[in-house]
């Protein structure tokens, strides 16, 4: 794990921006505690508390265009990502005026048009070889994006998870994947997931580059994620980060976690990513009072604002129950070509059907990394990676986007 | 035009897909440099390049999942099972991401899954199962599992162009065992929609894919005993083509469901109680059923024939049928 970093790292904007949604991401789950306690809320609620630096330092990482597939603790990322409170809110109270108009509750949600957000679902793993096919049509289309997605350290556990990751490291896909190492799993400790000190460890067996990061140091993420999206953007394959955390409540509310030793707790609070947050500004100067009080001001308007809509929403009409299960006639989502199709099309596509293969796999020549290996010739990555090259010494990458700009 | 094998027909809507649109690309295990276990992508790699033709590691759920995540911007991936029983890998791709995704959060998910179905072929419990009815029963889903050429490449090029996950049977059986001339011209072959393979007035035989050709067979010692069998092809299991199913028994009033699929939560159950439902009033005998055994498919060519439907056993049901 790494110090402090140097205050330069951050604009004071973006300091800013980011007490913004650390804030309003403990804020608004302390008003959905609430919801929950007048019984407002339809089913389990699942709370992020103690994980907000992992989920904004992370989302934050990103450019405008790129896609987040995040789990349903990863408020912050949403947050960061362009949705409101309300779409939560609403989500958690099953009106019809929620992303998914009742259809599904939680942070089960997204949109492929504007927010290039894709909806988890509660089988864990299955959203990494989802995130993977994301990155690599992007770079298919010829887009420089970077998707990211988070994982538990249980989620590793799963055969898509592993699927996922070795299909991302073959294809050198620009993937980001956060594994958010929350101690927890429901009831059961990390280290009867798998008897690994480190997760970002199950990186080496995909041959993929790693970062273990304090997840509770906002900067820190960020650096790290800045780091790792850059990497994948410039075409070096997927990058897993494990961000060690800790989940401060039970797995929903229904779960008083008392199979927490009450110490562990004590332990982490200690370490609250927001406290330690509000410290680096002020200990660098970043803001001052003033600054700090209309943060709060903006965010308790937003909140009241959101919750009165959410509350003045209705439920959705039954029948609503029938409709959807197939597209028909629905939006038609297409592709957003950033290269010219041609080079896809016979007779440019057209290419010797062989193998190279090299040293014949003897022993002698070493175990080296797939990723530090030349890709043969023949692989599926080869032309893709030829040709993002190709088109950088033409074009500069583009700088990512301003977060201000959203 | 020469005529066209089904297998043929398959790599044929391929390439007529993948020539009109470059979103169109494919995924599975040994179909690129290697053409496929059976050759039904041979020749595409050389044609469409290593971006289109993708060989994968063995991941049955990182290629489904891949494949939905290529949708969501806009691609129209088609993804191979190397034979279709590992499509149970996938399982829960497919049954939880991809068939609720426009239901929960109106994401639509344009993908082909496609792959060797059926016996007849002594490829064992692994390599010959029809596990269709896994997925007739998730709702957000579209299976067809076409009986001739002409049908597999019209049915897999709308398959490519639907709004929706497709799952496409091919019948291995089937590959190169028949063989039509096809059109020259692009056509499609509407997903949804049964066909009267042959009419008759006596009964209907309602089937689907290698069964439909055992069916005819059957049909037509039936018709030299002086019983005219209409043999109806499903052609598409979701969603079902009820009215077809439902008129076919109103003109013979009598109904006898095939299937190479094992027995208990087979097709025929659901065809028995829709027609109960609806055309109760025009039946004049009990609704029969022909399968496979509900057992795992056998290996030694004995036990498999004992497990598999055949003509003879078809006409045997129709013959008792045809009595009431």
């Amino acid at each position: 794990m790494k110090s402090d970093p140097a205050p330069q790292e951050l604009t004071h904007e973006e300091a800013l921006e980011l007490y913004y949604y650390m804030r309003l991401n403990r804020s608004l789950d302390e008003l959905l505690v609430r919801l929950f306690r007048q019984n407002k809320i339809v089913g389990g609620l699942y709370g992020s508390l103690g994980q907000e630096a992992t989920s904004v330092g992370t989302a934050y990482a990103l450019a405008e265009g790129d896609w987040i597939a995040p789990l349903i603790r990863n408020v912050g990322s949403l947050l960061v990502h362009g949705y409101k409170p309300r779409d939560i809110m609403t989500q958690y109270m099953a009106r019809v005026t929620s992303p998914t108009q009742g259809k599904d509750g939680t942070c089960h949600f997204g949109d492929l048009k504007t927010h290039h957000v894709v909806s988890p679902i509660s089988m864990l793993g299955d959203l990494i070889p989802v995130m993977t096919g994301v990155a690599m049509a992007g770079r298919y289309l010829g887009q420089k994006i970077v998707a990211m997605t988070w994982i538990g350290d249980g989620g590793t556990s799963t055969g898509a998870f592993h699927e996922g990751m070795n299909f991302a490291a073959v294809q050198r896909a620009p993937l980001v994947v956060v594994l958010e190492n929350n101690q927890w799993a429901y009831s059961t400790p990390v280290n009867r997931q798998a008897p690994l000190r480190d997760f970002a460890d199950r990186a080496r067996a995909y041959g993929i580059t790693s970062y273990t990061v304090d997840g509770n140091d906002l900067v820190a993420v960020l650096r790290i994620a800045r780091e790792a999206v850059d990497s994948a953007r410039q075409g070096h394959g997927p990058v897993l980060i494990e961000a060690k955390n800790m989940r401060m409540l039970g797995h929903a509310q229904h779960d008083p976690a008392e199979y927490v030793p009450r110490e562990m707790f004590e332990y982490w609070k200690a370490r609250d990513p927001l406290s330690r947050y509000e410290n680096y500004l002020n200990q660098h100067k970043l803001w001052d009072e003033k600054e700090k009080a209309a943060i709060h001001a903006r965010i308790e308007r937003e909140l009241a604002a959101d919750l009165e809509f959410a509350e003045n929403s209705p439920f959705p009409p039954p029948e609503l129950a029938e409709e959807g299960v197939y597209c028909n006639g629905c939006h038609i989502i297409e592709a957003q070509w950033r290269r010219p199709k041609d080079e896809l099309m016979p007779p440019k596509s057209s290419v010797k059907p062989e193998w190279t293969i090299e040293n014949f796999g003897a022993m002698e020549t070493g175990a080296a990394p797939a990723a530090d290996r030349t890709q043969p010739q023949g692989s599926a990555v080869e032309s893709a990676i030829v040709h993002a090259t190709h088109t950088d010494r033409k074009r500069k990458i583009t700088a990512p986007a301003s977060r201000r700009a959203r | 035009m020469p005529p066209v094998t089904y297998l043929d027909a398959i790599r044929q809507a391929l390439v007529e897909e993948m020539d009109r649109d470059p979103a169109v690309l494919l995924m599975g295990e040994d179909i690129g440099v290697y053409g496929g276990a059976f050759k039904a992508t041979a020749g595409l790699l050389e044609r469409f390049g290593w971006e289109r033709v993708i060989d994968t590691p063995i991941s049955e759920t990182a290629i489904v999942g891949a494949a939905v995540g290529m949708s969501y911007l806009g691609l129209r991936p088609v993804a191979e099972m190397q034979f279709i029983d590992f499509i149970a890998c996938t399982f829960n791709q497919i049954t939880n991401f991809v068939a609720k995704s426009h239901y929960r959060w109106g994401a639509p998910v344009p993908i082909v899954i496609r792959g060797p179905a059926g016996g007849g072929v002594h490829g064992s419990a692994f390599h010959s199962a029809n596990p269709e009815m896994y997925f007739v029963h998730t709702p957000g889903l579209k299976v067809v599992y076409p009986a001739t050429a002409y049908d597999a490449k019209g049915l897999l090029k709308s398959a490519i162009r639907d709004n929706n996950p497709v799952l496409f049977f091919e019948h291995k059986f089937l590959y190169r065992r028949i063989k039509e001339e096809l059109p020259e011209k692009d056509y499609t072959v509407p997903i949804g929609q049964a066909i009267v393979r042959r009419p008759g007035r006596d009964l209907s035989i309602v089937t689907y894919a290698a069964m439909v050709h055992a069916s005819l067979e059957a049909a037509e010692q039936l018709a030299r005993e002086g019983i005219e069998a209409e043999v109806v092809d499903l052609r598409t299991l979701l969603p079902l083509d009820r009215e077809t199913i439902i008129e076919s028994v109103r003109r013979t009033s009598k109904l006898l469901v095939v299937h190479e699929d094992t027995r208990t939560g087979g097709i025929a159950g659901e065809i028995a109680a829709l027609v109960t439902e609806s055309a109760f009033e025009d039946l004049d005998g009990p609704i029969r059923r022909v399968t496979s055994l509900d057992t795992p498919v056998p290996f030694s060519p004995p036990l498999e024939e004992h497990f598999l439907p055949n003509a003879a056993r078809i006409a045997e049901a129709a013959r008792d049928l045809a009595r009431y």
